[in-house]
């Protein structure tokens, strides 16, 4: 098949060879005699003239001084710009110097080129110009992206602070028996942030201190709400200030519904998937009333109630491990590194 | 051949603005090369589990766009309801825009469908080992679609903020939160902090509207791409040879001129 005139002209630009542009189409490319651009000279005025179309903006909000010079400047670049451009149109021609640029390579005083010169090197300025952009695009993507990824990643990790929780008098647990206390961690998050915690008072340690176990109610198998195993007393229900509430509640052990996981009375695990003892939470007692501390994990618990001996690690997420080799997976948790 | 006049006017009205289209971009010999592709005479229905998982895929699309002009990512209480303003708005969809039970029932049960069709067409690809040369990185950018289709369906349930979504939710993030070393991290990015705050709604949402959906766009694109460029594999009963021959040409010879030489004319 003939190609039809005009179509299907191959151009090969820039074959990175020998830096040649061939054409097989040749000059009838270019559609010489009609449509050639006219662009005028290069220009320094419109330059000023854009400061003072700035100034005078700028002039407008700040003082009618610094608007009239921007005005004034904005005339004379106006006026000298568009005496140039229609230079060629009242007659007078142009004068241009032809852009020059020097190649190092090149001797000073060069005779006319001959076959046996040295020939220049290929693509200093397109190297120059490659590296450029490979450089400037890789710093103005770094300045994006930067800021970006960071507050994509960052939110969850600052601003974490455990808010000290406080569940009134002492008198509301009594000795011996679990209650039920639910509160809202971050009021400002509303019930999203609603925790619970299985609040046991053992009396008093053999020195004499208060001594409670506070066990965290989300499973460390993965998560799930775990429940006391035994009727919760509903008469002696009590709800203080800040949407807390407490119920005491008769159990012996803790189950979780997702998928079995059952703990005795110290949290430690008795049967199904969870991977360590119930999450605990540490305490202090200020003039007289309960306050919640940060949360712990516990790998084991030996003895019961006040005697009881806990190995304690820095919390992580349910499902990992914190004591044994399967410790090893999570050398660094976020805790504690967020405190 | 002998047209009528009628049959060339036709001719020139209809095809000649595809000539001016085609001149310009390419687009009608890009169409052909994309649709009109030999295949072995002994493809069967199984060939055609890709088409039909790109269909599902399509279907979310479009039911997701019109549900997320009526869903509401937000855990703050709706003063009107009494409940979380996620849930009261995916009430609304249901009971009360109109036709919106079937848009949201076609997304829901869609959701399944389309997870469904991944793994049918997975098999199919295994069972008859189209997996081999040349279409190792099909296969790659497939499993990639398998894991950004899984995660679709792993962001999406949160969205109704429910009982069944909510703990769903939590016991996924702290399975992702076992994974050695990053887990932990992964899981608290996930849950926006120890446990799930009310910012992690609408940072799911936009995981799963903007996010994953734009990477799942640009993997079925590649996918699509490599199945066009290397066609489709014969049965593996087949008669005629499937896959290919190993290309002979000099492996190399594709990227010259890529690496430029440094100094000196070459
Ligand atoms: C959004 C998900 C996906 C879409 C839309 C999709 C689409 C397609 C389509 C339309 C084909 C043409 C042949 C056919 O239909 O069998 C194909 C082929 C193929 N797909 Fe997928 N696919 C997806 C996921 C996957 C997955 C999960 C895998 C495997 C891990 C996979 C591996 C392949 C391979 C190796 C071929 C080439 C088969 C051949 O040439 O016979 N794809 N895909
Ligand atoms: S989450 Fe409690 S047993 Fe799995």
């Amino acid at each position: 098949m003939q190609n039809p005139p005009g179509r299907d002209r191959t151009h090969v630009v820039d074959t990175n060879e020998g830096g040649a542009i061939e054409s097989r189409a040749g000059s009838d490319l270019s559609d010489n005699g009609h449509d050639t651009t006219h662009l005028p000279g290069p220009s320094l005025w419109p330059i000023g003239f854009a400061i003072g179309i700035g100034c005078l903006l700028l002039g407008l909000v700040i003082s009618l001084l610094v608007a009239a010079v921007g005005a004034i400047v904005a005339v004379v670049f106006g006026i000298l710009w568009a005496r140039e451009v229609t230079r060629e149109v009242r007659g007078e021609v142009p004068e241009i110097e032809p852009e020059t640029r020097s190649v190092a390579d090149e001797p000073a005083a060069a005779p006319a080129p001959t076959a046996e010169e040295k020939p220049l090197p290929a693509y200093t300025r397109s190297k120059f110009l490659e590296a450029s952009t490979i450089g400037l695009g890789a710093a103005i993507g770094a300045v994006v992206t930067v800021p970006v990824l960071g507050f994509a990643v960052l939110p969850p990790f600052t601003g974490v602070e455990e808010r000290e929780v406080d569940l009134g008098p002492i008198e509301n647990f009594p000795v011996g028996t679990y209650v039920i206390a639910s509160y809202l961690s971050n009021p400002s998050q509303g019930e999203v942030s609603r925790r619970t915690a299985f609040v046991r008072n053992n009396g008093f340690t053999e020195s004499g201190e208060p001594s409670f176990t506070i066990l965290y109610s989300r499973c460390v198998h993965l998560g799930c709400p775990v429940q006391p195993n035994g009727p919760i007393d509903e008469q002696a229900r009590k709800e203080l200030e800040g949407g807390i509430e407490l119920r005491p509640v008769l159990a012996q052990s803790f189950g979780c519904p997702c998928h079995g996981g059952l703990y005795d009375a110290e949290g430690n695990r008795q049967a199904g998937p969870p991977v360590r003892s119930m999450d605990r939470y540490s305490f202090s007692i200020k003039d007289g009333r309960l306050v919640l501390g940060e949360l712990y994990a516990v790998g084991n618990v030996s003895g019961t109630g006040a005697n009881a001996v806990i190995t304690r690690y820095p919390w992580s997420v349910p499902g990992t491990h914190v004591d044994g080799p399967e410790a090893w997976l999570y050398p660094i948790v976020p805790s504690q590194v967020t405190g | 051949m002998a047209t009528s006049k009628r049959a060339s006017v036709v001719e020139t009205a209809v095809l000649a603005p595809l000539d001016w289209i085609d001149e310009r971009t390419g687009a009608v010999r890009g169409t052909k090369w994309f649709l009109f592709r030999n295949v072995p005479r002994d493809i069967s229905w199984a060939q055609t589990l890709g088409s039909a998982t790109l269909t599902a895929f399509i279907v979310q699309a479009v039911t997701g766009v019109i549900l997320a002009m009526y869903y509401q990512p937000s855990t703050a209480i709706d003063p009107n309801t009494g409940k979380p303003v996620a849930y009261s708005s995916i009430e609304f969809i249901t009971n009360d825009v109109t036709l919106g039970w079937l848009v949201r029932g076609m997304h829901r049960w869609g959701a399944s469908v389309f997870v469904i069709l991944l793994f049918l067409h997975m098999g199919r690809v295994f069972l008859f080992g189209s997996y081999r040369y040349p279409r190792e990185l099909t296969w790659i950018t497939g499993v990639l679609l398998l894991v950004t289709g899984m995660l679709m369906g792993f962001t999406g349930y949160l969205l109704p903020w429910d009982q069944t979504a909510y703990w769903a939710t939590v016991v996924g993030i702290n399975l992702n939160g076992t994974a050695p070393f990053l887990g932990p991290w992964l899981a608290e990015f996930l849950a926006g902090g120890p446990e799930i705050v009310s910012e992690a709604l609408p940072k799911w949402y936009a995981l799963h509207m903007l996010l994953i959906p734009g990477a799942l766009i640009g993997l079925i694109v590649v996918h699509i791409y490599l199945v066009t460029r290397l066609g489709v594999t014969s049965p593996p009963w087949s008669s005629e040879m499937a896959g290919r021959e190993r290309a002979a040409s000099e492996p190399a010879a594709a990227r010259t001129g890529l690496v430029r030489k440094s100094g000196g004319a070459s």
